[in-house]
C-alpha cells in the first residue's frame, strides 16, 4: 500500500484522530474529574486530591479493593498452574478431537451471565456456602482458558525434540521441565497469569452471583456497581482512575512479556 | 510411563476442573429448564416444556427481538467504524503499526464498568455534553440522552470496539497490496477495487468481530441497566430477573439456554463464512501465483 494520494493519506488520518478521539475522550473524562477540586463535571474548580484522600478513609472500598485482590491473586495462581499445565499437555499431543479443543474455547466465548446462574444453581443446589471461595473457583474457570491459550500460542513452535533429548540424556521429567520446557514458556506463563489478574480484578457478573449474601464478600467491581447504581459520589472517579491504572499497567506487562516471545 | 497418559496427566486438573464448574452447572441449567417453578419460587421436578415455551411468548419473544435489533444495531456501527479504523491502522507506516493496535486495544482492557459509566458522565442531564452545548451559546432544555436505547448502543459500540478493530486488522494487515494493483491496472475504480478485492478477502475478520459484539451485546446485562436505566430490558437482563428478583429459575434457565442457541447459531454461520472466504482467498492466491 505505497502510493497513496495525499488525499488519502489525511482521510486515514483523520479516521484515525476520531477513532482514538471517540476511545479516549470518556476516560480521559474520568480522569480528568478525579483531580476536580468541586467534583462535578459542570466546572473545573481547581487541582485537588481531595477524593484520593476521601478513597482512602472509606472503609466499604477498602475492604472491596482487599477482596478484589484476594480473588485475583489465589484464582490467578491456581489457573496460571492448571492453564499451563493443559497447555503442555495439549501440545504434546498434538492431535486432539474437536470436542477438548470446544471445552477449553468456550469459557472465553460463554456470556458472563450464562456461567454466572449456572454456577449459582450448582453452588445453591450442593448447598454451598457462598462467599470469596466460591468467586475464585468461578474466576479459575475463565482464567485458566486465557491462560491456556497464551501458553499454548508459545509452545506452537516449540521444539519437542529438545525434551526427548533431555530425556534420553537421562533426566528425570520434573529437570527436563525445570530446565528445558519451563525456560521456554516462562514468558508466555507470565503473559498469561497478568492477563488472568487482570480479568479476575475487572469481572463484575459472575463475582456477582457468586458471591452470596450479604457484603462480606462485595468485590470491587460490585461496589463501583453499587456505587454507580445508588447514588454516584465523585469518589467513584477517583476509584475509577486507580482501577484503570491497574489493570493498564498489569496488561502492558503482559504485552511486554509476550512481545519478548514473539521476539526470540 | 507413556507420551499419552503423561498428556492426559498434565491436562487432568484443568479439565476436571472445567467439567466440574463449567460442564456440570450448564447441563445443570439446561435440565433446570425443564422443570416446574414451585409455589414458593423454588424447583418443582415435574417434567415440563412450559418454560421454552414460554420463551415464544409474545411479551419475552418480543424482548427477544428488541434485544436482537439493539445487539445488531450497535454490531453494524462497531463494525463500520471498526473496519475503517482497522483499515487507517493497515495503512500506516509498518513501524507505528503495532503501536496504533495496541492503543486500540488499550481501553478494551480497562474495567467494563468503569468505560460504561463513563457514558453516564458524557451524556448526563448536566453531563459533559449539555455543558459543551452550553458553552457554544445553547440555552433550552438539557436534551435527554441518558436512558434512552441510543444511550445503550453508544455504550455497546464503544465497549466492543477494539475488539472489532483487533479482529479486522488481522486479514487487512496480511493483505497482498499486489491484488488491488492488479485490478486499479485492469481499470477497476478504487470503489470497485474495495468492493470486489478488498472486502471479500477480509470478510473473516469482519465476521469475527460482528459475531463477538453481537454475541456479547445480546446478552449483555450491565449496559441496558446502567444507561438503559432499566428501561430497556435485553435478555441479559430477563435472566438475571428470573434468578435474582422474580425467583422462577427454571423459565430463567430456559431464557439462558435461548441465548446458548442464539450464540451456536450465530458461530455456525460465522463458520460458514470463514469456510466460503477461505476458498475465495485461495482462489485469488491462485490467480495471482499463475
Amino acid at each position: 500500500m505505497a502510493e497513496r494520494s495525499s488525499a488519502t493519506r489525511r482521510t486515514l488520518w483523520l479516521v484515525l484522530s476520531l477513532v482514538f478521539a471517540f476511545l479516549y475522550i470518556p476516560i480521559a473524562v474520568l480522569v480528568a474529574l478525579s483531580f476536580n477540586e468541586g467534583g462535578l463535571p459542570t466546572a473545573w474548580s481547581g487541582f485537588s486530591l481531595k477524593w484520593y484522600a476521601s478513597l482512602a478513609g472509606n472503609s466499604a472500598i477498602l475492604s472491596a479493593a482487599l477482596n478484589t485482590l484476594i480473588v485475583a491473586l489465589v484464582s490467578t495462581a491456581i489457573a496460571t498452574l492448571l492453564g499451563t499445565l493443559l497447555a503442555i499437555g495439549i501440545e504434546m499431543r498434538r492431535q486432539y478431537g474437536k470436542g477438548l479443543e470446544a471445552l477449553i474455547f468456550a469459557p472465553m466465548i460463554i456470556p458472563d451471565i450464562v456461567l454466572a446462574i449456572a454456577l449459582l444453581s450448582f453452588f445453591s443446589m450442593l448447598d454451598v456456602t457462598m462467599g470469596l471461595h466460591t468467586i475464585i473457583l468461578a474466576h479459575v474457570v475463565f482464567n485458566l482458558a486465557f491462560v491456556c491459550s497464551v501458553v499454548r500460542a508459545r509452545l506452537k513452535s516449540f521444539d519437542w525434540s529438545i525434551v526427548e533429548a533431555s530425556a534420553d540424556l537421562g533426566a528425570p521429567a520434573i529437570t527436563t521441565f525445570r530446565r528445558v520446557t519451563l525456560p521456554v514458556i516462562l514468558p508466555a506463563v507470565i503473559a498469561g497469569a497478568l492477563l488472568a489478574f487482570t480479568l479476575s480484578v475487572d469481572e463484575f457478573i459472575i463475582a456477582f452471583f457468586t458471591a452470596g449474601a450479604g457484603r462480606a464478600s462485595t468485590t470491587l467491581p460490585m461496589q463501583i456497581y453499587a456505587m454507580i447504581r445508588f447514588g454516584i459520589t465523585p469518589e467513584i472517579n477517583a476509584l475509577a482512575t486507580i482501577v484503570m491504572a491497574v489493570s493498564i499497567t498489569a496488561l502492558t506487562l503482559s504485552q511486554r512479556f509476550n512481545r519478548g516471545v514473539i521476539g526470540q | 510411563m507413556t507420551q499419552p497418559s503423561r498428556s492426559s496427566l498434565l491436562m487432568a486438573p484443568a479439565l476436571a476442573w472445567l467439567t466440574a464448574l463449567m460442564v456440570v452447572p450448564c447441563a445443570l441449567v439446561l435440565a433446570l429448564a425443564f422443570f416446574r417453578r414451585g409455589t414458593y419460587g423454588g424447583v418443582e421436578y415435574t417434567f415440563t416444556l412450559e418454560n421454552f415455551g414460554l420463551v415464544f411468548d409474545p411479551l419475552y419473544a418480543g424482548i427477544f427481538l428488541n434485544s436482537a435489533r439493539i445487539a445488531g444495531t450497535a454490531t453494524l456501527i462497531a463494525v463500520i467504524i471498526g473496519y475503517a479504523a482497522a483499515y487507517a491502522i493497515a495503512a500506516a507506516p509498518r513501524r507505528l503499526q503495532p503501536v496504533l493496535l495496541f492503543f486500540a486495544v488499550l481501553p478494551f482492557w480497562s474495567n467494563y464498568l468503569i468505560r460504561t459509566y463513563a457514558w453516564i458522565v458524557l451524556l448526563n442531564r448536566e453531563g459533559l455534553i449539555t455543558q459543551l452545548l452550553r458553552w457554544f451559546g445553547y440555552t433550552g432544555e438539557p436534551p435527554s440522552m441518558l436512558y434512552t436505547e441510543g444511550a445503550v448502543i453508544a455504550g455497546l459500540v464503544y465497549n466492543y470496539l477494539p475488539f472489532v478493530i483487533l479482529a479486522c486488522y488481522a486479514p487487512l494487515s496480511r493483505l497482498n497490496p499486489e491484488l488491488a494493483e492488479a485490478s486499479r491496472d485492469l481499470g477497476a475504480s478504487a470503489v470497485t477495487t474495495f468492493r470486489r478485492v478488498v472486502l471479500p478477502l477480509t470478510v473473516p475478520g469482519i465476521a469475527a468481530g460482528a459475531v463477538f459484539v453481537f454475541v456479547l451485546s445480546i446478552g449483555n446485562f450491565v449496559t441496558p441497566a446502567l444507561l438503559g436505566g432499566g428501561r430497556f430490558q435485553m435478555i441479559g437482563n430477563l435472566v438475571y430477573d428470573q434468578f435474582l428478583t422474580a425467583n422462577d429459575w427454571p423459565f430463567g434457565a430456559a431464557l439462558a439456554m435461548a441465548l446458548i442457541a442464539i450464540m451456536l447459531l450465530v458461530l455456525m454461520a460465522q463458520a460458514l463464512l470463514a469456510d466460503r472466504a477461505a476458498g475465495r482467498a485461495a482462489e485469488a492466491r491462485g490467480g495471482a501465483d499463475g
